[in-house]
């Protein structure tokens, strides 16, 4: 099913540490390691769910593909395709990075600082507007008419300011904005966590809909596992900065290979009475990424965990189950397959 | 009667901020049982914080209690708690030790500068006439049933050592350390993680098993409601719509919000095709409220009745609805 | 067991719960800031005292009819009168025409620096703040040399190489009042860095210099606008106490500090009190004006007080 997609963009060995100083000379003592080896082919068209709890390294992924992580060491290779060339963003020269922004582009998690306070939505608007080359101030009022009509609101807006809106609607403004230049990959940073349930609904059928017409691919960032099921094609689930398991939405549902993964799930309070999953209760807290578990970062808190999985880190392998490309990383599923 | 701990009466509590007048609960009654966990579901702006605080009269200056009255069936009599004087000895005695209320987020909730103990003691100490000593048992066997691992050399840590699922239990801890009669939970999980938050629904399960404790749980999460409620009460722009068993208000909604909500929410378990149906228009302005029925504006079954606002009809003995139309809602099942 | 007795903020509360039901606010978008600014009676009356003073000062030539330089020998040391009316000084000189026209020098001292200062630190503060690494710690280092050194050491060690000036005193407090502007915007800046609207400007790709003085700068003005005004009544009085000292501005030009600059003679503070006291009287009461704009502003636009 995947293979007569167009790769979109690719993640080789792709690591984040942010090192940790001490001492009056600020000596590196050791790094949080954030993103620690990511592996992973994004198809264009499609959305891409990444999921996984605080501490994960979901959100610093995101920013790390966009090359907005301040004060970190950073590894590995982000190959972008543009129009037919392949790039890799990390050698770009700034100059370079600055013309390549227009095709990748972020909404974030808090509508109310998403947008700048004190200037109107024209305002808001008009930099990077002029950054791909609206020249006319005409053009540009036109042309942001267009973007939010297009996330459903009246082109009459442009002249408010953000505190008129509700979080609702500021969240559809920083769509608008994010769509303003064209992209062609867009970042979703937990869009619609921090919006009332019933206007959630609203964002994420918006969000579906822009991507059917604009051609859009999704990297859809979020820890609510029940969101994750209607929005996305494909789901990602991250441990401790590490893929544990990839593979298409509704086979992650049908067919969970990974412990954390059915942990993750049968975590979730469910509406519906009568399908409740038995639930696997966790012991222990997410750990921090500061000092990880030796071997795989999920075996304290694994039911079925072994001796190898305290010594060896599991590496991410691909299986075909029910025909589909699931890779997981777990000793456990290695034995199985 | 004699299973009801707390009566709430035709409450109204209005905020003065900015010199307007906000309604932000606008009438509200219902009773809270003995032993039962009952869920204040609704969104941002419905009241639902605002009537927890004025049952633990935490409300902001610039508010009060405009009419109601607030009853507390104590085992000494009935207490009306709107009448108390706010930061009276009689109200000070009430909080914390009959009446205990848990906020989101446990890291602001908890003084920093104190150890997890010194708090739990404190509270223990104020309450009751144990001594430093039996204090410190008492909250070590506390954290013991909270499933905090260690208690006896956690006692001594300070909040920022403990982490965030940690934290929150403790913070029940100290919320039960004068086994109270109610326990009031303002979306205390909405901060944690997936799996954290489960773990914190075992306990609150336990707490209402072993202890009979009535909890009214504050929420916007439906699924968090679907765990944990016994009965449910959903609430639109200070007023109760529609209050029922969990059963009832799940399997048979009669309210055109609570049906929309329930609509409008992604079901795991229901794949990737299910339809999702985002209710239409917003919450209306506090200060630009429609007229009679809040929720007129974004109602599929609004008629010219709904500009009053709707009486309260009982379905059955538990299950009651605001809307003219219910029979109709629970007809397009 | 009852409060039967309605307290002074619940009528208020009933007031207001009238006029909403009545439907009489509902149109009522004032700007919150301004509002409470004008609540605050201390601030109105300052804002008030603040305008005739510097009112008075502008419109010194129709108020007085005396010249501030003339000297009249004969008539010295004279006690106010109808013809004088805060009397006339060691050579003649009307007083009253003195404060009028020294105000405007003292004023403009006080504005002036307190504004040059504001703008270098305000805009040093925001590239550094926004930036970080390097750059702001270079200049952390340079503000807090500048500011550590005392002001009279400075004021002497220019006066003694460049001779005494109005402009070389503008530029001194510039140089010694810059630093904590700067850190005031510095830090606000950095609470602002964190914001997701300024994120999402990097990821359009625009250049830092837009990204930190189009969009962040307006944001961070708030508490230096409040600085602005307690600094310049800060300034008015180190001009008037280096003035008095005879180290401010040159004796030639009239300024409250150098009307005060006879003060030093202790007959003249015993005996010729219409010279010193009104003068001082008028600078006390101008920067406390001043002070009280100043609260009245950062209670106002204090996001986090209720009401």
């Amino acid at each position: 099913m995947n293979n007569n997609k167009e790769v979109l963009l690719k993640l080789r060995g792709l690591k984040t540490y942010f090192p940790i100083k001490k001492g009056v000379f600020k000596k590196t003592i050791g790094y949080i390691k954030a993103v620690d080896g990511i592996d992973i082919d994004i198809y264009k068209g499609e959305i891409i769910a990444v999921v996984g709890e605080s501490g994960c390294g979901k959100t610093t992924l995101g920013l790390s593909i966009l090359q907005l992580v301040e004060g970190a060491k950073t590894e590995g290779e982000i190959i972008y395709n543009f129009d037919g060339i392949e790039k890799d963003l990390r050698k770009l020269s700034n100059k370079e990075m600055m013309n390549a922004r227009k095709k990748l582009q972020i909404i974030f998690q808090n509508p109310y600082s998403t947008l700048n306070p004190i200037i109107t939505i024209f305002g808001s608007f008009q930099d990077p507007l002029k950054k791909i080359g609206v020249k006319l101030k005409e053009e540009r009022r036109k042309k942001i008419g267009e973007l939010l009509e297009a996330v459903n609101l009246r082109r009459e807006y442009m002249n408010k300011y953000p505190n008129e809106f509700s979080g609702g609607e500021r969240q559809r403004i920083g769509i608008a904005r994010a769509l303003s230049v064209e992209p062609e990959l867009i970042i979703c940073d937990e869009p619609v966590s921090s919006l009332d349930v019933s206007i959630q609904a609203q964002v994420l059928k918006l969000l579906k809909e822009l991507k059917e017409k604009r051609n859009l691919t999704y990297v859809f960032i979020t820890h609510d596992l029940s969101v994750v099921e209607y929005i996305s094609d494909r789901i990602v689930v991250m441990y401790l900065g590490k893929i544990v398991e990839l593979t298409d939405a509704e086979e992650l549902y049908a067919e969970t290979l990974h412990p954390y993964t059915k942990a993750l799930l049968s975590a979730i309070p469910v509406t519906d009475l009568d399908n409740k999953l038995k639930r696997i209760v966790l012991k222990g807290d997410v750990p921090s990424p500061i000092n990880p578990p030796s071997g795989c970062p999920f075996h304290p808190r694994c039911k079925e965990c072994k001796d190898i999985c305290k010594k060896e880190v599991p590496k991410l392998k691909k299986y075909m189950v029910n025909r589909k490309e699931h890779f997981v990383a777990c000793h456990l599923v290695e034995d199985k397959y | 009667m004699n299973n009801i701990i707390i009566t709430i009466d035709n409450l109204k509590v209005y905020f003065y901020t900015n010199q307007r007048c906000n309604k932000a609960v606008n009438g509200v009654s219902f009773k809270i049982k003995k032993g039962r966990t009952l869920c204040l579901v609704g969104e941002s702006g419905c009241g639902k914080s605002t009537i927890a605080l004025s049952i633990m009269r935490l409300l902001p200056e610039l508010s009060r209690i405009e009419e109601g009255k607030i009853i507390y069936h104590s085992d000494e009599g009935d207490i009306r708690i709107d009448q108390l004087k706010k930061n009276g000895k009689k109200m000070r005695s009430i909080r914390g030790s009959n009446i205990a209320m848990i906020f989101q987020d446990p890291m602001i909730a908890l003084n920093p500068v104190y150890t997890i103990g010194f708090q739990i003691i404190e509270n223990i100490r104020y309450h009751t006439n144990m001594t430093k000593k039996e204090a410190k048992q008492k909250a070590t066997e506390l954290l013991k049933d909270m499933e905090i691992p260690l208690p006896e050399q956690r006692i001594n840590e300070y909040p920022h050592q403990y982490s965030g699922g940690m934290r929150q239990r403790a913070m029940i801890a100290m919320a039960m350390s004068c086994n109270p009669k109610v326990l009031i939970a303002d979306e205390p999980t909405t901060a944690l993680d997936v799996t954290v938050q489960a773990q914190i629904f075992e306990l609150m399960k336990k707490l209402k098993e072993e202890r009979e404790t009535s909890i009214i749980l504050i929420t916007h999460d439906m699924g968090v409601v679907a765990e944990l409620a016994d009965d449910v009460i959903v609430m639109y722009m200070g007023n109760i719509v529609e209050s029922g068993t969990l059963e009832e208000i799940f399997k048979s909604p009669a309210h055109p919000y609570t049906k929309a909500l329930l609509k409008s929410i992604p079901v795991l378990g229901r794949g990737k095709n299910q339809k999702i149906e985002p209710i239409r228009g917003r919450t209306p302005d506090p200060f630009k409220r429609p007229k009679g029925c809040q929720f007129n504006p974004r109602c599929d079954y609004c008629t010219d009745k709904c500009f009053k606002m709707p009486d309260d009809f009982e379905i059955t003995d538990t299950h009651s609805v605001r809307c003219w139309h219910y029979k109709k809602v629970l007809e397009n099942e | 067991m009852e409060n039967l007795k309605k307290t002074k903020l619940d009528k208020k509360m009933d007031i207001i719960k009238k006029k909403e039901e009545a439907g009489l606010l509902v149109n009522k978008s004032q700007n919150r800031a301004l509002r409470r600014f004008l609540n605050n009676r201390l601030a109105v009356i300052g804002l008030i005292i603040f305008t005739i003073i510097l009112l008075a000062t502008i419109f010194a030539p129709i108020i007085c009819k005396y010249s501030p330089q003339r000297i009249d020998m004969l008539n010295r040391l004279l006690p106010p009168s109808s013809e004088h009316i805060f009397g006339t000084d060691k050579i003649g000189r009307d007083v009253f025409a003195r404060i009028l026209y020294g105000g405007r020098v003292s004023i403009f001292v006080g504005v002036g620096s307190a504004l040059g200062a504001a703008i270098i630190g305000v805009l040093i503060g925001s590239y550094a703040g926004y930036k970080g690494g390097l750059i702001d710690k270079i200049f952390m280092r340079i503000s807090e040399i500048m500011m550590s050194f005392p002001q009279i050491v400075l004021v002497l060690l220019i006066v003694s190489i460049v001779g005494q000036s109005l402009w070389n005193l503008i530029v001194i407090f510039i140089l010694t009042g810059w630093g904590s502007i700067y850190r005031m915007t510095r830090a606000k800046i950095l609470s602002i860095r964190e914001e997701e609207y300024v994120l999402a400007l990097k990821a359009f790709g625009l250049n830092d210099i837009i990204i930190c003085y189009k969009h962040m700068l307006p944001n961070a003005l708030g508490p230096v606008l409040i600085n602005i005004t307690l600094s310049t009544a800060m300034f008015i009085l180190q001009e008037a106490a280096l003035s008095f000292l005879g180290l401010g501005v040159p004796l030639n030009i009239s300024t409250w500090g150098n009307i005060l600059n006879v003060a030093q003679d202790i007959s003249v503070l015993r005996e010729n009190w219409w010279i010193w006291l009104p003068t001082g009287s008028v600078i006390s009461i101008f920067v406390l004006s001043v002070n009280f704009i100043g609260d009245g502003l950062r209670d106002s636009l204090d996001p986090t007080q209720q009401g």
